[in-house]
C-alpha cells in the first residue's frame, strides 16, 4: 500500500472538504428560496421548503422501502441456475424409482 | 437528391461488414451511417418508396417531423454505438447490430401497419443475436426468453392489424386509440410489451445485462424507443397511458436501489425513463408529446453513455457487480468523468440534457390537472438521481477501494463516450437545437430562475439523503444476490407447476398401469387354477359317477316334461 501513489480521495481531508462544500451548497439553495421570488404553478409548490423536503423524505422512504423489499425478494445469486440442477436431479430420482416399481 | 429508405443503406452496410475485414470494415461501418444521415437530412414530409404487394400498398419511407426526429436520433445512436464497438472482432455481432439499427429505422419510417409489423419482427430477430453474442449459458437462456416475449408482441400486433384491416383496409398509420375495441387493445398490448409496461418489463431487465458490453449499447437505443414512437403515433392522448407511465417511472427505482449488477440497475432506470415518455404520450397535448419525444432523444444519448461507461468497466475489469467494484476513479479518470456527465444528464441537472426535456413532461402533467401523477414523477426524478445519478458512479468508481487497478478502455470507446457526453452538454446548454426538430411548434423555456432553483433543491437534498443514509449506515450495501421480479413467474413458478403436474400425471399413469397389470394377472391365475393338474376341469372322472350324472340330467328333463 505504501509504495502506491496516493489518490485524491485517499486523503480523508479532501473528502471532508468535498462534504463541507456540499453542505454549504445545500444551505445556500435553501436560503435562496427566501430571497428569490418563485413563480409556482401549484399550491404545493409554493410551500416553503417543498422541494428540498420532498427530495429528502422521498429518498429516505425510497431506500427504507427498498431495504424492506430485500427481505421479500432477495435470493442467492445462483437462484435460477440452481433451480435447473435441482429439477434435473429430482427427475432423475423419479426415473430410477419408477424403474424399480416396473421391475 | 436520391431518396433511399435508410434501412436499405444500413442493410447494405451489414453485408459489407460481413465481407470486409480490418480497417476497411471500420471505415465502412462509420461512413455508411454518416452517408445515410446526410441522405436523410432535411427530407421533406411525404411518402416515398411504395410497393404494391398483393392487395397491400406497402409504404417503406413515410416522412414527417415525428419520424424524421427519430430517424436522426437512430442515426446518431448507431454512429456512437458503432464507434464504441470498433475494437470488437466478432463479425456476427458487428453485422447484426447494423441490421438491428436498420430495422429500427425501417419501423420508424414505415408508412403502414404491415410494414411496421415487418420491421417489428426484424427488430426482435436481429437484436436477439446481440444477447446471444455473449456466448454464455445465462445469455442463451435470457435471449430465448427475450425472443419469446418479442415474438409474442409481434403476433399480437399481427392479429390486431388483421382485425383493424376490416375497418381500414388501407392500413395507414395514424391515430388508432383504444376506442377501436379488440384491434386497438391488441396493438396497445403489442406496443406495451416492447415498451416494457409493468408486468411485461422483465424481458428488458433480464436480457440487456446479459448482452456483451457493446451489444447492450445498441439494445438500449432502439427497441424501446421504436415502441415509444409507435405509441406516440397511434395512441397519443390515451389517458390509461398516464397511469401506466407513472407506474413505470416509479416501481423500477426500488429495484434499482437493491440491484447489484450495475448494468441491471441501468436497465431498471431505462424503464423509469420510459415512464416519463409514456406519461407524456398519455397526456397528449403538444407540449407533452414534444416532451416525450425530446426525452426519448435525450434518453438514448445519456442512457447510451451510462451503458457505455459500465460496458467499459466490464470490458477492462471483467466485473460489473457493485459488490466487486469500487475505487476505479484512480486509474480510469476519463471514464469516471464521462460517466458522471451521463449521470448528471439522466438526473436532469441544469445544463445537462435531461433537464430540458423531463421538465416539459412534468410541466404538462401539472397544466393538465394530473397533480398526483406530477407528485409521483417528482418522486421518480428524485429517485432516478439516487440510483442512476449517485449509485452508478459511486459504487463503480468510488465507494470502498476494490483494489482493481484497471486501465482506461480502448480509444474508440473513449471517443464514443465523449461524443455522447458532448451531445448531452450541447442539448443541455443550447436546447433550441433539439426543440426546433420537435414535432409541434411550442414556445418553451426550460431555464428560468424558479425551475433551476427548485430542480437543484430537489437534487441536492436527494443527495443529502444519500449522504445521511450512508453516514447512519442505513443504506443497503451491495450484496451478491438475485432479486425476484415478474420473470420469476415464468422462470420458476410456471416450470415448477408444469413439472409437478407432469409428475402427478406420470404417477397416475403408473398406478393405472400397475392396477391393470395386476387385474390381468389375477384373471390368468383364476383361469389357470381350473386348468392346472388337479384343477376342476383337468381331473379324471369315474364312469359310474358319469352315468349317475346322466341319469340325474335325464330325470330333470322328465320333470320338466311333466311340468310343461
Amino acid at each position: 500500500m505504501k509504495n502506491e501513489k496516493e489518490y485524491l480521495f485517499d486523503n480523508p481531508r479532501n473528502v471532508q472538504w468535498l462534504m463541507r462544500g456540499f453542505y454549504a451548497c445545500c444551505a445556500v439553495l435553501l436560503g435562496l428560496e427566501l430571497v428569490v421570488h418563485r413563480h409556482t404553478e401549484h399550491t404545493w409548490e409554493g410551500l416553503v421548503g417543498f422541494y428540498p423536503l420532498y427530495g429528502f423524505i422521498g429518498c429516505v422512504v425510497l431506500v427504507l422501502i427498498a431495504k424492506w423489499m430485500r427481505g421479500l425478494l432477495m435470493r442467492p445469486e445462483d437462484y435460477y441456475a440452481s433451480q435447473n440442477a435441482v429439477g434435473e436431479s429430482e427427475s432423475l430420482g423419479e426415473g430410477s424409482s419408477k424403474g424399480e416399481t416396473a421391475r | 437528391m436520391i431518396l433511399i429508405p435508410p434501412f436499405i443503406v444500413f442493410f447494405i452496410a451489414a453485408v459489407l461488414v460481413l465481407v470486409l475485414r480490418g480497417w476497411p470494415r471500420a471505415v465502412a461501418s462509420i461512413l455508411i451511417p454518416l452517408v445515410s444521415l446526410a441522405n436523410l437530412w432535411g427530407t421533406p414530409s411525404g411518402e416515398y418508396a411504395t410497393i404494391s404487394l398483393m392487395q397491400f400498398e406497402l409504404v417503406f419511407f413515410s416522412v414527417d417531423r415525428l419520424s424524421l426526429l427519430f430517424g436522426y436520433l437512430f442515426h446518431v445512436a448507431a454512429l456512437i454505438a458503432v464507434v464504441y464497438s470498433l475494437h470488437v472482432r466478432d463479425t456476427l455481432q458487428q453485422s447484426v447490430s447494423l441490421l438491428y439499427a436498420g430495422s429500427a429505422l425501417g419501423a420508424v419510417f414505415a408508412g403502414d401497419l404491415m410494414t411496421l409489423f415487418l420491421f417489428w419482427e426484424l427488430l426482435a430477430l436481429t437484436s436477439v443475436f446481440l444477447v446471444w453474442a455473449r456466448r454464455s449459458a445465462a445469455s442463451y437462456g435470457a435471449g430465448l426468453r427475450y425472443l419469446i416475449m418479442h415474438i409474442l408482441s409481434g403476433l399480437l400486433l399481427l392479429v390486431g392489424i388483421v382485425i383493424y384491416s376490416r375497418t381500414d383496409p388501407s392500413l395507414a398509420i395514424g391515430h388508432i386509440g383504444l376506442e377501436m375495441g379488440a384491434a386497438g387493445w391488441l396493438m396497445f398490448i403489442a406496443f406495451g410489451i416492447k415498451c416494457a409496461f409493468p408486468f411485461f418489463h422483465s424481458w428488458l431487465t433480464d436480457a440487456y445485462p446479459e448482452s456483451t458490453p457493446t451489444g447492450t449499447v445498441f439494445l438500449s437505443a432502439f427497441t424501446t424507443k421504436v415502441a415509444v414512437y409507435a405509441l406516440a403515433r397511434t395512441f397519443p392522448g390515451t389517458e390509461l397511458l398516464v397511469y401506466i407511465g407513472a407506474a413505470m417511472a416509479c416501481f423500477p427505482i426500488f429495484y434499482a436501489v437493491i440491484e447489484n449488477d450495475l448494468r441491471r440497475v441501468l436497465a431498471y432506470s431505462l424503464i423509469n425513463q420510459l415512464g416519463f415518455m409514456v406519461v407524456g404520450i398519455g397526456i397528449g397535448t403538444a407540449l407533452a408529446i414534444n416532451g416525450a419525444v425530446a426525452h426519448a432523444f435525450n434518453d438514448v444519448i445519456f442512457k447510451g453513455l451510462l451503458f457505455m461507461s459500465m460496458g467499459a468497466v466490464l470490458h477492462v475489469t471483467g466485473k460489473i457487480n457493485g459488490s466487486e467494484l469500487g475505487g476505479l476513479y484512480k486509474t480510469m479518470p476519463k471514464t469516471t468523468v464521462l460517466c458522471i456527465i451521463g449521470a448528471a444528464s439522466i438526473s436532469a441537472f441544469p445544463l445537462f440534457s435531461g433537464f430540458v426535456s423531463k421538465s416539459m413532461v412534468m410541466s404538462a402533467a401539472l397544466k393538465n390537472g394530473y397533480d398526483w401523477v406530477w407528485l409521483v414523477l417528482l418522486f421518480a426524478s428524485a429517485g432516478v438521481f439516487h440510483h442512476a445519478g449517485i449509485k452508478i458512479p459511486y459504487f463503480a468508481f468510488f465507494a470502498h477501494d476494490s483494489g482493481i487497478r484497471a486501465k482506461e478502455p480502448p480509444l474508440n470507446m473513449l471517443i464514443a463516450m465523449s461524443i455522447a457526453a458532448a451531445l448531452c452538454l450541447v442539448v443541455g446548454i443550447y436546447p433550441q437545437a433539439l426543440y426546433q426538430l420537435l414535432p409541434h411548434q411550442v414556445a418553451y423555456t426550460p431555464y428560468d430562475m424558479t425551475h433551476v432553483l427548485t430542480q437543484l433543491q430537489l437534487l441536492f437534498f436527494s443527495a443529502l439523503a444519500f449522504v445521511w443514509l450512508n453516514l447512519r449506515r442505513l443504506y443497503p450495501p451491495e450484496l451478491p444476490s438475485v432479486n425476484l421480479d415478474v420473470d420469476w413467474v415464468y422462470r420458476r413458478w410456471l416450470p415448477t407447476r408444469v413439472q409437478r403436474t407432469a409428475e402427478a400425471a406420470f404417477q397416475l399413469d403408473s398406478r393405472v398401469r400397475s392396477a391393470a397389470r395386476a387385474g390381468v394377472g389375477n384373471l390368468i391365475d383364476a383361469i389357470s387354477s381350473h386348468h392346472k393338474p388337479d384343477g376342476l376341469l383337468a381331473r379324471n372322472w369315474l364312469t359310474g359317477s358319469m352315468v349317475a350324472g346322466v341319469v340325474l340330467l335325464l330325470g330333470f328333463y322328465l320333470l320338466l316334461g311333466f311340468a310343461l
